[in-house]
């Protein structure tokens, strides 16, 4: 069960309208290391954690991350809602209007469509829980080049507050292994 | 930015405390500092959610909230819809 609030996690502004980066800030809603894939990843590897613990982390940087995705999805919304069609082929993002006009639909910053091959659920806890660290480690190597593409500093402020949370659930994941790793030692007795 | 802007900043502000102080105590349950930071930002929040509602309507539904005089669920701004720019 999941309850929505009729909120965002974190206060977003943006300046003007500016398709160009809309283009590029979308990648983190539909892409390979965006916020619909790390949500969608840990979700569904939490059913096969071996620990509590690490059901509840999955659990909730799972749910987390849907807040992230929605914040991702405001950006673009707001920086794309009073776009002109012009401005739209200027900033090269006629291809993704002619299928979807202004709506939000999940693709990469190239318009590829999301798919779930961009995530795995191996059912090894250590397997999963090192791909959740390598994709926070993805999610923030791409809010960091987001961040050198964009000229809006208030896009940018938000890109920021979610750059950082990568770098928490990082530590988060890493303090998960541990666990995972010192409950299978405790198995192991000879 | 009006009041309830505000308003909606402080539950944010208290929101995210809890939100990071949730994870941190997913992987240190035995953490009493942190259990007690949870348990006051939890209640502290608790009840600035219970006045925003009173005055702007449900900020969450299926039976979390209370909507008074008509259901203000579907009422707008929408999250996405507000944006907290300075001029505002």
């Amino acid at each position: 069960m999941w309850i929505y609030e009729k909120k965002l996690e974190y206060p977003i502004r943006v300046s003007y309208t500016n398709p160009r980066l809309a283009k590029e800030v979308i990648t983190q809603y539909g892409g390979p290391d965006g916020e619909l894939a790390a949500s969608l990843r840990y979700l569904t590897q939490r059913y096969t954690m071996p620990i509590p613990q690490a059901k509840a982390v999955l659990t909730d940087i799972g749910t987390e991350e849907l807040a992230h995705m929605e914040i991702v999805a405001a950006l673009v919304y707001n920086l794309i809602k009073h776009a002109s069609v012009d401005e739209i082929k200027a900033a090269g993002l006629d291809d993704y209007y002619a299928d979807h006009d202004r709506a939000l639909y999940f693709v990469n910053a190239a318009g590829a469509p999301w798919v779930a091959s961009y995530i795995q659920s191996k059912g090894d806890p250590i397997a999963d829980l090192h791909e959740d660290l390598a994709a926070e480690q993805k999610a923030r190597a791409t809010y960091e080049y987001l961040i050198q593409l964009s000229d809006d500093p208030d896009v940018t402020d938000a890109l920021r507050f979610l750059r950082e949370r990568e770098v928490v659930h990082f530590q988060r994941f890493g303090e998960t292994l541990n666990l995972v790793h010192e409950w299978m030692d405790s198995k192991n007795v000879f | 930015m009006d009041q309830r802007r505000r308003d909606l900043l402080c539950i944010m502000e208290l929101e995210f405390a809890a939100i990071d102080l949730n994870l941190f105590l997913d992987t240190h349950p035995e953490d009493q500092r942190a259990l007690a930071d949870y348990n006051a930002v939890s209640q502290e929040l608790m009840r600035a959610k219970m006045a925003f509602e009173s005055r702007y309507g449900p900020i969450m539904n299926f039976g979390c909230g209370i909507s008074h005089g008509t259901w203000r669920w579907v009422e707008e701004p929408w999250p996405w819809e507000l944006c907290f720019n300075r001029e505002e």
